[in-house]
């Protein structure tokens, strides 16, 4: 499924402009829902970015989650920067992580952008869930959500 | 404008025409010069066609809307008939032929006939499209196919024999049935027959075989307006309709909704469409895409549908939820994915749950996919759930409304592509409880939350919501003191008295209110202006109904302090009343004179009472006759006062001089605090029983000199309580003016917020329909 999905991205985005690196939908249990990314780096170590972020996102969980419980944040912010890239954390209430990698060199990205950016993916995922064909845990296989993502994947400017 | 009531038939020629006019695809204004082209082709004199356009309203609104060009389209069909101009005959004629338009019918009646010149038919369609054209292009393509079909073309003659071979197929009740005859091929097979509809008798025939469950499928929508004019009962139209159907969607380039399959007929289109101007090719495109929509639902299958729906959901207007929607549509035996897909596409307002339009855009969908087309990117706009519901719907509306109405309007009316924003756009605005029903289901969606919070927060500092409440709190005060009052028995003058009190205060908040309410951005203004109107409203209806208008006095100047005492006079009359009542041995006079008080009547009895009673007010007796030249109204005061002054040896005897002394003591204590709220007045008439009884003996031995005085008083007495009369009459008349000057201030503020709330809704709308543009 990843790898359909993974093939069709990278046929749709060759050759264009991107800033996001990828995005990923981690499920509760740390299993991976969705992963897409852009061809201009290795499946492989987008993956693996991926998936090293999880550790940071379930530490913020906790930190936070001690402190107020209900009132947790749902948008983590920049999870850890590298040389390469930035990754950024959001989980929902029901500890579904989506991460974001974007490439480090755009620097304009605003938080506000990438917090816009998280609202589209949970109300897109929200409406992946409402569909009661999708079971929960399930690899997301909507092409609605595919479209959102792509559009996210390719935005410019 | 009054509502235009319009056959199908005028219908789907009006929508056509405005989309013919409707060049910059605003898909809600027409615009002027091509409707004015539009009104000279009607051939009729100029000075007609002013008057048209002034009677639709377009020269009021300076543009022609869609209702305004409907009705100048009526209009013109009235004067061609030779009748004379009048708003009233819009729809009080009958039967009125269809305007009628040489020009530049003509234009697209060619380009119609240029659509379906890929047959031999070439020369049958000149003919009639060049002549004046008596039905409108939306009919007049379909009535080109009849006589086309009459004519014996061996293209359309082919058909008619399949017809009745396909009629029996179509079975509204079992489309699900009829799909498992249909081969993955047959969109092939469709578009090869679309090719070569115009040769090939033989192709045809299987082609039809393999293409009847398509067919089946869609012979009904044109079937359907086909039969439902009355010219089209014959059934040579159907095939051939059926066929030039067939073929005008190979001739339409596809919007994004239809189906996969007819990107290859857009170049059939394009060299057909080389016949055509290129100008008028988007709005044919758009016409003959509303006439052909695949996706459109037919009365028969809709009814299905709703059938279906029952079973699972008897209440029509109720969800089906998605567990329940998953186990029905999982019966179809599709894949899941696709079934996944199905349901995205056909919930519309992302609630995890089926409304029947929803419900039958997603059976619409799996009956389509069984039928062997791909699926939609998204939702078709003629499967979109509409906003309104079906029995609503169901009425035929106003011209506004064409696009969107039910499946029966739907069928019959020509929605043209053009209609589709504007499908969610004209039912909201008109049917703006279901847009608040809409918002409440997505409220759900968190998208839809912080988009709400987003618009409360930054309205609340805006708002006057903070004037409002200081407002009420005085109002309601005072409007409890007047519900007291008016429950006390007493009558108009008495609610006029708190008021009083607060005249000044009152007359501006409101005004604040008022203009605060007006000024506030739409969005928040309105919860706070329902709030304060209702507020406003309520405290002025019950003001009014005291009788006399204290809302005029709010914004009139504080009326004189003597009137307020009226009340004073009134509730302690009322509370006389009731120990008159409680009292067996109340005399007549004491009700008299508590009942007779607020007409005018009081007076006389209180002379009466006053020689009854001695009381130890002899001071305040005495003071109240310097008062009487004063002011007018102190007159009853003192007559009070005297009662007060009499009453208080008396209250201690029982019947009644209480009541007397009652009202004498509220009157002395109202006089002496002429600007003292009511209540004080009661309480310290109260009060001042009590003390007046242990004071009672005390006042005894004043009695006889208080008596005198009363008496003393008496004479000037008569005098004052003429001129009270006239004073409490002029009062009344004063405030029942006022009164109806804030009633209508009432109505037209009502009026304003009307309008605001649809502007804010028509902003609402728009806002919606930008939404998903820039979410992308």
């Amino acid at each position: 499924m990843f790898g359909d999905s993974i093939r069709k991205c990278l046929a749709g985005l060759q050759g264009t402009q991107t800033w996001r690196v990828g995005i990923a939908v981690i499920a509760k249990e740390n299993y991976p829902l969705y992963i897409r990314s852009v061809a201009s780096q290795s499946e492989l170590k987008f993956h693996y970015t991926v998936h090293t972020s999880l550790d940071v996102v379930e530490e913020k969980i906790s930190a936070v989650g001690k402190s107020l419980g209900d009132q947790r944040e749902l948008y983590l912010g920049l999870l850890y920067p590298t040389e390469d890239y930035k990754v950024y954390g959001y989980v929902t209430n029901s500890k579904v992580k989506f991460v974001i990698v974007v490439d480090s060199s755009n620097t304009s990205l605003r938080d506000n952008e990438i917090r816009s950016m998280f609202r589209k993916l949970h109300n897109s995922f929200t409406d992946v869930m409402c569909n009661p064909f999708h079971n929960p845990g399930d690899p997301i296989q909507s092409k609605a959500f595919d479209g959102i993502v792509s559009g996210m994947m390719v935005q410019t400017g | 404008m009054e509502s235009l009531t319009l056959s199908d038939v005028e219908q789907k020629y009006y929508s056509d025409l405005f989309v013919y006019c409707d060049t910059d695809n605003t898909k809600k204004v027409a615009s002027n010069g091509r409707v004015l082209d539009l009104f000279r082709a009607a051939q009729l004199p100029s000075e007609v066609v002013l008057q048209i356009t002034e009677l639709c309203g377009a020269t009021r609104l300076g543009h022609f809307g869609r209702s305004q060009f409907y009705i100048a389209l009526r209009l013109i069909a009235v004067a061609q008939a030779g009748l004379p101009l009048r708003v009233e005959s819009l729809n009080s004629v009958k039967d009125l032929p269809l305007p009628r338009f040489v020009v530049g019918k003509n234009e697209a009646e060619a380009k119609h006939a240029a659509l379906y010149q890929d047959t031999d038919s070439q020369g049958l369609y000149p003919a009639p499209g060049a002549a004046l054209i008596p039905r409108p292009p939306g009919r007049g393509h379909q009535n080109k196919k009849g006589p086309p079909s009459s004519a014996s073309l061996p293209v359309h003659e082919v058909v008619q024999p399949q017809a009745p071979s396909i009629e029996p197929q179509p079975e509204p009740t079992s489309p699900v049935v009829s799909p498992h005859q249909s081969p993955p091929t047959s969109p092939a097979s469709w578009r090869k027959h679309k090719r070569q509809h115009s040769g090939g008798n033989a192709e045809r025939q299987p082609v039809a075989a393999s293409a009847g469950a398509v067919w089946t499928h869609f012979r009904e929508p044109q079937s359907v307006p086909v039969t439902g004019d009355g010219m089209w009962s014959s059934h040579s139209p159907p095939p051939p309709s059926q066929e030039s159907w067939v073929s005008f969607t190979a001739d339409t380039p596809p919007s994004s909704t239809l189906p996969a399959m007819h990107p290859s007929s857009v170049q059939e289109s394009t060299t057909i469409r080389t016949l055509a101007s290129a100008a008028t090719t988007n709005e044919i495109q758009r016409q003959s895409s509303a006439y052909d929509d695949p996706w459109k639902i037919t009365d028969e299958q809709r009814q299905y549908y709703i059938n279906q729906f029952k079973t699972i959901q008897p209440d029509l207007t109720g969800f089906i939820p998605g567990s329940a929607a998953k186990e029905f549509f999982t019966k179809s035996k599709l894949p899941i994915l696709e079934l996944s897909h199905i349901w995205e596409l056909s919930d519309f307002d992302k609630d995890g749950a089926l409304t029947l339009d929803e419900f039958c855009a997603a059976f619409h969908l799996v009956v389509a996919r069984k039928n062997g087309y791909d699926l939609p990117e998204k939702l078709p706009e003629s499967l979109m759930p509409k906003l309104i519901d079906l029995d609503d719907s169901a009425v035929p509306e106003p011209a506004a409304d064409v696009g969107f109405s039910s499946s029966p309007v739907e069928v019959t009316t020509n929605k043209s592509p053009s209609m589709p924003s504007l499908n969610q756009a004209w039912p909201e605005m008109n049917q703006s409880n279901e847009q608040w029903e809409t918002f409440s289901e997505r409220s759900s969606s968190s998208q839809t939350l912080t988009q709400f919070d987003s618009n409360i927060a930054p309205a609340d500092p805006d708002t006057a919501i903070v004037h409002p409440v200081p407002i009420r709190m005085t109002p309601s005060k005072i409007h409890m003191q007047e519900m007291e009052l008016k429950r006390t028995g007493s009558e108009h003058n008495h609610p006029t008295s708190p008021l009083l009190a607060k005249p000044p205060e009152l007359p501006e908040e409101t005004a604040i209110k008022f203009v605060a309410a007006n000024t506030v951005g739409y969005s928040s203004s309105d919860s706070f202006t329902s709030d304060q109107e209702p507020i406003t409203r309520q405290r002025l209806v019950t003001l009014s109904q005291s009788g006399t208008s204290p809302e005029a006095l709010k914004v009139v100047a504080p009326p004189p302090p003597p009137p307020r005492p009226h009340p004073s006079h009134s509730r302690s009359s009322s509370l006389d009343m009731n120990r008159t009542f409680a009292a067996t041995s109340a005399s007549g006079q004491p009700q008299a004179s508590a009942i007779a008080y607020p007409p005018a009547v009081p007076p006389r009895p209180l002379p009466t009472q006053a020689e009854g009673v001695a009381g130890s007010g002899a001071g305040l007796t005495t003071t109240s006759p310097q008062q009487i030249p004063q002011q007018p109204n102190f007159a009853d005061f003192s007559q009070f006062k005297a009662f007060a002054a009499s009453e208080q040896p008396v209250s201690l005897q029982e019947g009644d001089k209480h009541s007397e002394g009652g009202q004498v003591a509220a009157a002395c204590k109202v006089s002496s605090g002429p600007l003292a709220p009511p209540p004080k007045p009661i309480r310290r008439r109260l009060k001042s029983e009590d003390e007046l009884r242990p004071e009672d003996e005390q006042h005894g031995p004043q009695k006889s000199n208080v008596t005198a005085a009363v008496l003393a008083a008496q004479p000037s007495i008569p005098r004052s309580v003429g001129k009270d009369k006239k004073a409490i009459q002029a009062s009344i008349r004063r405030n029942k003016e006022t009164n109806t000057v804030l009633a209508r201030l009432n109505s037209e503020l009502q009026q304003q917020l009307k309008d605001l709330l649809e502007e804010r809704i028509s902003l609402e709308v728009q806002l919606e329909q930008l939404r998903p543009f820039s979410h992308l």
